[in-house]
């Protein structure tokens, strides 16, 4: 606060009180109305405007699109009603097939994500020398884009000379091929998620972990409570406010999966997520609609079941996180 | 330094007078030897990918294939990024012109913008304030695949595809850095402060730009960090706008050297080293205000 002080009073201005007097609220009262009136409008107005046609123009778009057969081949648009849900819903099994890997993958990232963060943010927390450089340390993987995490995690997981599988070698384990079966797919790609987002987790927990009042745990010592026990009785439940934003926030980024699993694979295709779908996210297949089946219409509809996916998981864990804190 | 941080250091209050209850406080947070190890696993972890780009990127790419994986740097690294600058199906140098520009340029309107919009939320008194702020935070939980499709569309009949403005004007204000802004407005900017100036007559132009704008300045600077950052690291929309090779980001020139040249991975790896460098420098200058952002945005959220 103090240095917020220490820059804020610019308005001391020797020629302030000259200027002020040309611009005396008596001179033009009908202007100085109107500022009063309009300009917090004007402040705020760029954003509604890009949010206008950016954001709620192509929703409202979209809903409609959904509703009709679209597609850059026909000639004609005609009004199909529901029928791209029904058929999305009931009869398309590569549609199913992405929801089921989506969702494997992130369960499979977002539950040791979060642990991991909360035990690196745990041991940050502690009296150890040199905070800053472990802080840096674990949050450096932010500076990547996922295309460079794909890109390196893809040759650390090449089933040839890959360094996962020398080490596997090194244990008597024999090489995976890391594209062609399902699960070791979906493993290589959740470790992508994880190594870049475990930092910028753990940095979320240890400031809120700051904000907990340390006489709680000197409290707790004192009552013989363990340094575990201090951990899930203190720590957690405290903590449950910035689990629930951390869990939304994994959700709306986990089920947007894209581009680990389309640089898992090179070359042209990749949108396809592997032979046979093993690692193929919604994403992914609503641009395979788009972009190479053409099926615009559908694509709408894909792109609305996923954005009601990810609000009703949202949703759920957040009814589950306040669940969990509170039996605590 | 100070002068950027979002938040003061929080003051521990001193631990009780008594010498022995002291101690016992001060016993809690001591480091064990498992904590030193978990952080130590954590940092080299998180560090060796790291490492293990400047080694691909520094052999050949027969070494880099090779069994077992080479472990230390070689010397073909000044080789390596000399093939992928020269490489024409990437175009690297113009991805990263064309991401320093678009990235540069919504910094620099997200800053702006959000000072704005953030001081006007923080401190003026308009009608239909509070719905205005419940839809950007709702615009915020919005992800960009639902409005994928009319978006490329819009695109194509703006004649903007394959172009700079389609990855540029959508992004040049969002929600969080209005949000950003109004929560350090809030704290930042003394009320008594803006009455003066309206008595003196200042118009609300005025205020901002001599009384806000100089008190936003250190959350403008971790904003601006932080959405430089993020554009440039951005890939779902330029990949689906900038399907022209000649015309890319940098993200998207990494993807066609992906495409082109599947067994070259001494060429990726250079290119991803190109790829993070300027974010690279951009952390060791500023980390430590990046991480008070980061930090400080939990607390408030």
């Amino acid at each position: 606060m103090s240095s917020l002080e220490t820059t804020a009073p610019p308005s001391v201005d020797p020629s302030r009180s000259r200027r002020a007097a040309r611009r005396t609220p008596s001179g033009f009262p009908w202007l100085t109305r109107l500022d009063l009136r309009v300009t917090p409008y004007l402040f705020v107005l760029p954003f509604f405007v890009l949010f206008a046609i950016f954001g709620v123009y192509p929703i409202i778009y979209t809903v409609w699109i959904a509703l009709t057969d679209r597609s850059p081949l026909n000639a004609t648009i005609s009004f199909v009603g529901l029928d791209n849900f029904v058929e999305l819903l009931t009869n398309d099994p590569q549609f199913w097939n992405a929801v089921w890997n989506t969702f494997g993958m992130f369960v499979m990232s977002t539950v040791p994500q979060l642990l991991i963060a909360l035990m690196l943010a745990n041991a940050l927390n502690r009296r150890i020398r040199g905070q800053m450089f472990f802080r840096l340390a674990i949050a450096m993987p932010i500076i990547t884009s996922t295309a460079v995490v794909a890109l390196i995690f893809s040759m650390l997981y090449a089933r040839e000379f890959g360094l996962a599988n020398w080490l596997l070698d090194l244990v008597g384990i024999d090489p995976i091929d890391w594209r062609a079966n399902r699960y070791a797919s979906w493993f290589a790609i959740s470790t992508m998620v994880d190594w870049r987002w475990v930092g910028y987790n753990a940095l979320i927990y240890l400031a809120a972990m700051q904000s907990i009042s340390r006489d709680m745990y000197e409290a707790a010592a004192l009552d013989g409570a363990s340094r575990h026990r201090q951990f899930w009785s203190i720590t957690i439940p405290q903590l449950r406010p910035t689990i629930i934003f951390t869990l939304i926030i994994s959700t709306i980024g986990g089920l947007q999966l894209f581009t680990e699993p389309l640089m898992f694979t090179s070359g042209s295709g990749a949108l396809s997520g592997g032979s046979e779908g093993q690692f193929q996210t919604i994403t992914m297949y609503l641009l395979d609609v788009m972009n190479a089946r053409f099926r615009w219409g559908y694509a709408g509809a894909v792109a609305l079941v996923l954005f009601l996916l990810i609000a009703s998981v949202s949703f759920v864990n957040y009814l589950l996180a306040r669940r969990i804190s509170s039996d605590k | 330094m100070t002068s950027t941080m979002l938040r003061p250091p929080v003051v521990r209050p001193p631990a009780a007078g008594r010498p022995g209850l002291r101690h016992r406080a001060e016993r809690l947070w001591t480091a064990s030897p498992l904590t030193w190890i978990g952080l130590v696993l954590g940092v080299l972890l998180s560090l060796f990918p790291f490492y293990w780009m400047i080694v691909i990127a520094s052999r050949t790419n027969d070494a880099a294939n090779s069994w077992p994986p080479p472990f230390l740097p070689g010397g073909k690294l000044g080789e390596n990024i000399q093939r992928v600058l020269d490489n024409g199906d990437a175009n690297i140098l113009t991805g990263l012109a064309n991401s320093f520009l678009v990235s540069g340029t919504i910094t620099v309107a997200t800053v702006f913008f959000g000072s704005l919009a953030g001081f006007a939320f923080a401190k003026l008194r308009f009608r239909g304030k509070n719905a205005l702020l419940l839809i950007i935070l709702a615009s915020m939980m919005i992800p960009i695949q639902l409005g994928v499709l009319p978006l490329y569309i819009l695109m194509a009949k703006l004649e903007w595809l394959n172009t700079m403005p389609s990855v540029t004007v959508p992004f040049l204000i969002g929600g969080f850095g209005i949000f950003m802004m109004r929560q350090y407005a809030e704290q930042a900017v003394p009320n008594e402060l803006i009455e003066a100036a309206r008595v003196d007559g200042c118009s609300t132009w005025r205020i901002y730009w001599h009384v806000v704008v100089p008190a936003l300045r250190p959350a403008a600077a971790v904003l601006g960090l932080l959405t430089f950052m993020e554009q440039w690291n951005q890939f779902f929309w330029p990949f689906v706008v900038l399907a022209d090779p000649t015309n890319p980001t940098v993200q998207i020139s990494l993807r066609s050297l992906n495409t082109a040249y599947f067994a070259d991975n001494s060429q990726i790896f250079a290119g991803t080293l190109i790829a993070t460098l300027p974010l690279f420098v951009v952390f060791v200058l500023f980390g430590r205000q990046i991480i008070g952002g980061i930090m400080e945005g939990a607390v408030k959220s």
